[in-house]
């Protein structure tokens, strides 16, 4: 397969605009309580993910951090399946059991959803390195955030795929905080592309508030892997607009920084290019971002109607083979009815 | 000496400032522990009463800092190392586990390694497979680390304040759905030091002896009081330690009772209460009127689904059941 045909960006800008939505929802679920555990948001990096969506193939792969809705919405995976896994019901995406931060859907090669800061960098390395092994010339986008890339795993999967030449993407979201840690505080370099060159790896920077840079970089860089599998670093600067999780009031940042990223808005940028090329009206924006409302209110429905896995199967998921869950079973002790 | 009635968290941050305060080379450093105040703010107000040369916010670099203070600890300081959680100490498993305890012998006795790694562990609400590990039978397997797992603020800072001032490295397993929780404790400027390796009785009984730490203590209580009505008189042994473990009080209280339902946090297989098994039977086997019962997680990966977690957990419900069991009532 060759690269495909660049997305349309009217239908980009419309996944934009769906992950948005869906978000603002799952942010009222979550404190309707429908929603437990942790919950990161993605708001104002929206244009990041799509982005490199509209840079890739369906069939690359793709792994991310546990901010990852829109990594989720993005390749595909139905806003009611994004939300009834937050409400830990059967119909979600991990069956329930993964919750906000373990987003999976294998059919659309999203690989997780990751929540062990870092963890999930060397897993990257080992699929690009499937790929090449069998000789696809599929691509692995890896995301994670600037609060990574202090981590050994990282520093060991950079390597890694370096020594192999592993067709990989590492794209740092560079949101400038890690919780309540500014990137001043938390990484020795100037800028973080720079982490590329001690493992002589192209690196690159892209501003993650405008869909066509991201678009353009990756596509550029993406096609260099095709032809010659490598790894490449790409920083793309965004922010996020809400705190770090559900529970961080974000005291860290001030309301200047705040509105200064708002004024730059990702959604409202590429709306207004579409708008002055003639690509897109008024109408058809409006109407886009009605059907965004109304798929994430739908998806709230369906996750709410949505029946929870039953009990019996707590032990089908420990193991896989005809006596997996005897042998989970077996290894709980005293192992109470349930 | 009037008692005063605090939370689970403030009792650590007492803990914390009056050890910083009583000894410079004590120091305190972790993810968001400084200008954050702590992720669950346990070191609430301690940078901007001790400085940043003595809180130190770090990177996610959990192997990095924590090797950090150990080799700190190895030239003379006392670090206190906060985890997030104990889930992301596995990140710095080796550190803990080979740096920390095996130094003492690898140096002929040379070097010995004053520091204290703290954190919430065990379970806590639907934060899924990664983030809600008991990691005390993981670490209980390494000789030369201690392990204290308070369960009430009077032990939470009375636990901690030994801790720092162990010669060994040291691991407090912090129980983060206790933090909230308040307790009794002297007031402030008395020394509240509590040794590792003593168990406390919670509870007085005679029927049977549930053993327990950590959060599975609140639910034996809650179990015991359940276990009241239905005329079933249940002593409630909190280990409080899981390294050293304090055989003595386990023995005296079975001697007594008779019967032993073990309540732990972690798995069950190879968990705290496979080893408390073995080490009761050896010692009074004679004394057991029925064999004893574990009640600990399922063998499972932590489902998010709040039902199936509330599956896998231990809990005040089966706590009663199991006591029940062995004593066929
Ligand atoms: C190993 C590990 N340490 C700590 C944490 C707790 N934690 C979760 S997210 C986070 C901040 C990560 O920030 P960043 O990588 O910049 O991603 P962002 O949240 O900005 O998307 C921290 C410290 C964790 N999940 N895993
Ligand atoms: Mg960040």
């Amino acid at each position: 397969m060759s690269q495909p045909e660049l997305r349309d960006e009217v239908e980009m800008l419309s996944l934009m605009l769906l992950i948005r939505r869906f978000e603002e929802r799952a942010s009222q679920q979550y404190q309707a309580q429908k929603i437990g555990g942790f919950c990161h948001l993605y708001i104002g990096q929206e244009a990041v993910v799509i982005g490199a969506i509209a840079a890739t193939r369906h069939d690359d792969y793709l792994i991310t951090a546990y901010r990852d809705h829109a990594h989720a919405l993005g390749r595909g995976t139905s806003a009611n399946a994004c939300m009834a896994e937050m409400f830990g019901k059967a119909t979600g995406c991990s069956r329930g059991l993964g919750g906000s931060m373990h987003y999976f859907d294998k059919a659309n090669h999203m690989y997780g959803g990751h929540a062990i800061v870092g963890a999930h960098i060397p897993l990257a390395a080992g699929m690009a390195f499937a790929s090449k092994y069998r000789g696809e010339d599929r691509v692995t986008l890896c995301f994670f955030g600037d609060g990574a890339i202090n981590q050994g795993a990282f520093h060991e999967a950079f390597n890694l795929a370096a020594l192999y030449k592993l067709p990989v993407i590492f794209i740092c979201e560079n949101n400038l905080y890690a919780m309540g840690t500014s990137v001043e505080r938390s990484t020795s370099l100037k800028q973080i592309v720079d982490r590329a060159e001690g493992y002589e790896m192209p690196g690159f920077v892209a501003d993650g508030m405008n869909f066509r840079d991201v678009r353009d970089k990756l596509t550029e860089v993406i096609d260099a892997i095709r032809k010659d599998p490598h790894p490449a670093f790409v920083e793309i600067r965004t922010y996020r607009y809400r705190g770090h999780s559900m529970s961080d009031p974000a005291s860290y940042r001030t309301k200047e920084q705040l509105e200064k990223y708002r004024m730059d808005d990702p959604i409202t940028r590429l709306r207004a290019q579409l708008t002055r090329e003639g690509k897109l009206s008024n109408e058809q924006f409006d109407a886009m971002d009605k059907a965004a409302k109304e798929t994430a209110l739908a998806s709230v429905k369906f996750a709410e109607e949505s029946a929870e896995l039953p009990l019996e199967e707590l032990y089908n998921y420990t193991y896989v083979g005809a006596d997996g869950a005897t042998l989970a079973r077996a290894m709980s002790t005293d192992a109470p009815p349930l | 000496m009037t008692m005063r009635e605090i939370t689970y968290r403030q009792a650590l941050n007492e803990a914390l400032a009056e050890e910083l305060e009583r000894d410079p080379n004590v120091f305190l450093m972790g993810e968001e522990v400084a200008q954050y105040n702590g992720a669950y703010k346990i070191s609430q107000g301690l940078l901007d009463r001790f400085g940043p040369s003595r809180i130190i916010d770090t990177p996610i670099s959990e192997n990095g800092f924590a090797g950090m203070g150990i080799g700190a600890a190895m030239v003379g300081l006392r670090p206190i190392v906060e985890f997030m959680t104990f889930s992301f100490s596995l990140v710095a498993f080796d550190q803990v586990v080979n740096n920390a305890p095996n130094m003492l012998t690898m140096s002929g006795g040379q070097f010995n390694v004053p520091i204290t790694f703290r954190g919430p562990n065990g379970p806590a609400h639907q934060i899924g497979a990664t983030h809600m590990h008991a990691t005390e039978p993981l670490y209980a397997n390494f000789p030369g680390l201690k392990i204290c797992t308070p369960a009430t603020p009077r032990d939470a800072k009375g636990l901690l304040k030994t801790a720092i001032r162990d010669d060994n490295p040291v691991l407090v397993l912090e129980a983060e759905l206790l933090y909230s929780s308040k307790g009794l404790v002297e007031p402030e400027g008395h020394e509240l030091l509590i040794p590792l390796g003593q168990a406390e009785i919670k509870r007085q009984g005679s029927d049977v002896t549930i053993i327990c730490y950590a959060q599975t203590v609140p639910m034996a209580l809650a179990a015991a009081e359940a276990l009241e009505e239905e005329e079933i008189s249940a002593e409630v042994l909190d280990l409080r330690s899981i390294k050293p473990l304090d055989m003595e009080a386990i023995l005296n209280s079975v001697a007594k009772t008779h019967r032993v339902v073990i309540a732990e946090q972690d798995r069950p297989y190879c968990g705290i209460g496979s080893e408390l098994c073995y080490r009761i039977q050896k010692e009074i086997f004679d004394e057991l009127d029925a064999p004893i019962a574990r009640v600990a997680q399922e063998d499972v990966a932590m489902p998010y689904n709040e039902r199936l977690e509330k599956a896998v957990l231990p809990s005040a419900a089966k706590i009663v059941t199991a006591v029940k069991k062995v004593c066929y009532a």
